[in-house]
């Protein structure tokens, strides 16, 4: 046996005094984490195999249990830190690519937690939102340039076609394949119980989830997977996926493993063949092409569902946003860099691309420069973690927010980030059938709907407090937005002034 | 001077707001308006005041009435050089002023009536209207010590530091007769007042004063100036006055949609309205959603033949109207229509975004 | 009448309702107190094979066997809730013989115990309360 250089990262701390040795903790761990030695009739544990998601944590019945980042140390170095040192080791040993899931963890800064709001005082008054209408209504989708009438000077109806939501957030993608049948029935569940829209992903539309079409976002992404006439005419709006905020520039790989025969039958592929979905989509090398393909996609749809281009924020997202708000696209969607991901290179994921914050400030103050704000909403994600951070991308520009990550921790999601091994004990991001039914939709769809209901919640709280009853007064609205601790370009590109001033 | 827009800093102002309307078209003179005004003294605190009058002047009723602050006079001799550049220039003069002790500091204040250089305007491709405000905002912008503070046809804004009825005595409105005049009272809460920051905000014919402070603010802006306005001011007013431009003059909507558009229906209201009707909302809310104004607000909007008075939506801002024959009263109190009216046949509150809109009768010409 | 249903569609076979009706019918305040160190007797019980898996408890049937068998009468049913008097049962094991669920065992004392719905506890059924995935419910049907 080869020398193991590698320490477990956490360990488990059980507290014996507390331990009925139920083995629920064995049962519910898919990596076999627990076990009972029946010789001394404990309960033991393998620190190594353990991936801190607490699965067993939550469901201890006398709390017994609780996860530990371990006091295991390298010799202190600023330099090479132990992180680094056991990358080296892995790769070492296996000679590929650092794989890694969800969102970036490095400790880039977070401008929506260097971002104030304001409040109103004495000038103008603050709003009671339980007294008082408060409006979160939402329309996304091109408006028109101008307005035309009839012989009998009456308004005609030129609206490109809209998607209405009764408050700006939206389930982001997350493909079936990506994210097991149970989740995805509890985001399609929600989303049309909110009145607000989820996004299939990439992975095509299970044939159970038709029902919730007029909820529904389905994508067209490099991989054109589940893409077929019925897919597109069940949808409410069609998102071309340029980019990923997780891993700009690459494309997808769902392994054979995970193509089961529904998810085979759904995204139209041969059972246990890999999904790989090509870095660029192979008939899009430029921004005419694009347009092409919005087309095509309109033409299909017979110009009654929006389009959407999402792409990843990156370095000169605003000059692309501004090139795909003349494309034909009805909305713009932008995702950062510390958007989720089922499975990503983790140097890409670490490395590539830019904060949403700034990316949502460049784009939206482009094309208010260039007169074309009108042309496109914006709809941003990539880490949206609360009300707050709504409210502040609204103000900065945005139209609506997709929330990915949050809704999967809604979910029971711990952010363990293991995501690409297919063992999610929560049943979110597995495709194994014992795992998967640990997601119960019915409980699913409930704490969605909990979740975004609190949202909505404070979102009109702190609007009343801005003295704003309607969402709309809100958007672009910086000079609700204050800095703190930003130097002067951070402030210049988001557009708000220093907190004082 | 402090100047409002400079350092990037917003002003904040609670206020008084008067109007008189013939609808009839008759001709009332500037002093009524100065007397209702004055009545809500203590609603302004003496750091501006301003009025607008319609029909004021029916000799030059074809030509655009300018009306100028200039800071110095080098900013006077460059501003007139690019007026000669882009206009004909029908007549100039002072505006005549009545030295008063209450109000100081004056800058020099012209008027010039003028209409645009037929080859100028061809070559522009643009239309009247839209050449003159693309001059004005040019110099507003570009002209340091220069500003233009009245634009329209057959009216004129004047407006100063001071009390309202200070600024009346000034201008020597007493000497002017309009079919329709606004009033205004200020009480900047941050500013040692400058002329310009005076209300009435005029662009072209359309003028507003306000009571209120908007929510809204940055929102409004940002959008409206993706059209080619440009904000310096930093106050409510200015971008009140743009959006309504752009509503009306460049969008087309009648007044009544713009002011669907600026104080929307609650959804609620709207989804209890017939459908045709409701759908009609729904369309003006969704493509101009960017103009919604929230926060309090009461406004005066003049223009040529006919005035609005608009609330904001939960009617956070004082608002009355009085009718007597063909006259109609609009002011922040009820004290200031009687002062001038004692016997209406109507006084009432509207409703929050329910505009009043009157005009003058059709047969009626200025 | 509201009875305990099991949706074996989503019963992860976790056994914690074993735990939770087992401390429910202790009388002792803290689980750990209860269950430690304890082999328990629950009165629900996972049946599994391979990756199926569902709890089953009594029934309450509307013509319980049970009752019917029952040679002292310590078996009763009342507003369709079957519940043992203990101080009756004689412990002949009539009623775990003619229980076609297995929903009656013995109990550590000697007389026979079965699901009561947690009447005597106050409130939902503990296994109810404590199945992690909403498998267990209490409700009409």
């Amino acid at each position: 046996m080869p020398i193991n250089f590698i320490h477990p990262e956490y360990e488990v701390i059980r507290d014996f005094n507390k331990c009925i040795k139920c083995r629920v903790c064995e049962r519910q761990c898919s990596n076999e984490v627990h076990k009972l030695d029946p010789d001394h009739n404990i309960m033991t544990a393998d620190d190594s195999k353990c991936v801190c998601c607490h699965r067993c944590v939550s469901v201890c019945p006398t709390k017994a249990l609780k996860i530990v980042k371990s006091d295991h140390t390298f010799k202190t170095n600023s330099n090479w830190m132990p992180e680094t040192i056991t990358e080296i080791y892995r790769q070492a040993e296996s000679g590929g690519v650092l794989l890694s899931s969800m969102g970036n963890p490095k400790p880039f800064p977070v401008y929506w937690d260097k971002i104030l709001i304001n409040a109103s005082q004495v000038t103008n008054p603050s709003i009671d939102p339980l007294r008082e209408p408060m409006e979160t209504k939402t329309f996304l989708g091109a408006k028109p340039n101008k307005i035309e009438r009839d012989k009998d000077g009456r308004l005609i109806n030129n609206l490109p076609p809209q998607l209405e939501l009764t408050l700006p957030i939206m389930f982001s993608a997350m493909s079936y394949g990506s994210i097991s049948y149970n989740a995805h029935e509890s985001l399609a569940r929600a989303a049309r119980e909110l009145g607000i829209y989820y996004n299939t992903g990439e992975g095509g539309l299970h044939e159970d989830f038709y029902q919730y079409g007029a909820n529904t976002i389905v994508q067209v992404a490099s991989g054109r997977f589940g893409v077929h006439k019925g897919y597109l005419d069940a949808a409410a709006a069609v998102e071309i996926k340029m980019g990923q905020g997780a891993k700009p520039g690459i494309g997808g790989h769902l392994p054979g493993t995970k193509i089961g025969s529904d998810i085979s039958k759904t995204r139209m592929i041969p059972e246990g063949t890999d999904a790989i979905s090509p870095a660029p989509h192979h008939d899009i090398y430029s921004i005419e092409d694009l347009r092409q393909l919005v087309y095509s996609l309109k033409e299909a749809t017979e110009y009654k569902k929006p389009v959407i281009v999402k792409i990843a924020a990156v370095h000169n997202v605003a000059a692309i946003a501004s090139g795909i708000a003349r494309s034909g696209a009805d909305i713009i969607s932008i995702d950062g860099f510390r958007g989720g991901t089922g499975a990503a290179p983790t140097r890409i994921r670490d490395n590539v691309g830019i904060p949403i914050e700034l990316a949502l400030a460049s784009v939206d103050e482009r094309l208010r420069a260039e007169g074309i704000r009108g042309n496109v909403s914006l709809v941003i994600g990539g880490s949206v973690r609360s009300s707050t951070d709504v409210v502040k991308a609204i103000a900065l520009g945005a139209d609506a927010v997709y929330i990915g990550t949050a809704a999967l921790i809604a979910l029971g999601c711990h952010l363990c980030r293991s995501c690409h091994t297919g063992l999610c004990n929560w049943g979110i991001a597995t495709q194994k059938a014992e795992l998967v039914k640990r997601l119960n939709p019915e409980v699913g769809y409930t704490r969605l709907v909990n979740l975004i209901t609190a949202w909505r919640h404070e979102i009109t709280e702190l609007m009343g407090c801005m003295g704003i009853n309607s969402i709309e007064a809100l958007k672009g609205n910086r000079l609700m937005l204050r800095g703190i601790g930003l130097n002067e370009k951070e402030l210049e590109i988001l557009g708000i002034k220093h907190a004082g001033e | 001077m402090f100047r409002e827009g400079e350092n990037e800093n917003r002003i904040p102002s609670g206020c008084a707001i008067s109007g008189i309307f013939s609808k009839k078209g008759e001709r009332i003179s500037g002093e009524s308006i100065i007397k209702s005004i004055s009545v809500m003294h203590d609603r302004s605190n003496g750091l501006g005041g301003g009025f607008a009058g319609y029909g004021i002047y029916p000799e030059y009723k074809d030509f655009y009435a300018l009306h100028i602050f200039y800071d110095t006079q080098a900013a006077k001799d460059e501003c007139e050089k690019y007026l000669e550049r882009c206009f004909e220039i029908v007549n100039l003069s002072k505006i005549p002023i009545k030295k008063t002790r209450k109000i100081t500091n004056e800058p020099l204040i012209w008027r010039y009536f003028v209409y645009p250089l037929p080859v100028r305007l061809a070559d522009s491709h643009l239309d009247e209207d839209e050449y003159v405000v693309r001059r004005v905002i040019k110099i507003n912008s570009e002209i340091k010590g220069a500003y233009v503070f009245s634009s329209g046809k057959n009216m004129g804004v004047f407006k100063a530091v001071g009390f309202p009825e200070d600024v009346g005595e000034f201008y020597r409105l007493a000497e002017y007769e309009g079919y329709s005049w606004t009033a205004h009272g200020r009480y900047p809460t941050n500013t040692p007042g400058w002329w310009g920051g005076a209300h009435p905000f005029a662009m072209l014919d359309y003028s507003i004063v306000h009571n209120g402070e908007i929510s809204s603010y940055d929102a409004n802006r940002r959008y409206i100036e993706m059209f080619g306005y440009k904000c310096t001011l930093l106050t409510d007013t200015e971008a009140i006055t743009y959006i309504f431009d752009y509503l009306v003059r460049r969008m087309g909507l009648t007044i009544e949609e713009a002011a669907s558009v600026v104080a929307a229906p609650f959804w609620s209201t709207i989804n209890k309205k017939e459908p045709q009707e409701a759908e009609r909302l729904k369309y003006l809310r969704n493509i101009f959603s960017s103009l919604l104004i929230t926060g309090p607000f009461s406004i005066l909007l003049g223009y040529t033949g006919g005035i609005m008075a608009l609330n904001d939506r939960l009617k956070l801002r004082s608002m009355v109207v009085g009718e007597r024959g063909d006259r109609v009263y609009m002011a922040s109190e009820e004290a200031a229509i009687r002062v001038i009216e004692p016997d209406l046949d109507r006084i009432y509150a509207p409703k929050g975004g329910q505009p009043v809109i009157v005009k003058l009768n059709d047969d009626v010409k200025i | 009448m509201k009875r305990i249903y099991v949706n074996e569609k989503w019963c992860l076979g976790c056994h914690l309702c074993e735990y939770y009706c087992a401390f429910a019918n202790s009388n002792i305040k803290n689980m750990v107190d209860a269950l430690k160190d304890v082999t328990i007797r629950p009165r629900i019980k996972i049946e599994e094979l391979q990756s199926i898996s569902f709890a089953v408890s009594c029934r309450h049937c509307e013509e319980p066997l049970c009752v019917k068998g029952c040679i002292s009468g310590a078996l009763t049913i009342k507003d369709g809730v079957i519940t043992i008097d203990k101080n009756k049962c004689v412990g002949c094991y009539t009623c775990v013989l003619s229980c076609p669920y297995g929903a009656v065992s013995p109990s550590d004392h000697g007389v026979m115990q079965k699901c009561e719905l947690c009447t005597q506890n106050g409130g939902e059924p503990a296994c109810v309360k404590g199945c992690i995935n909403k498998a267990i419910v209490f409700e009409e049907r």
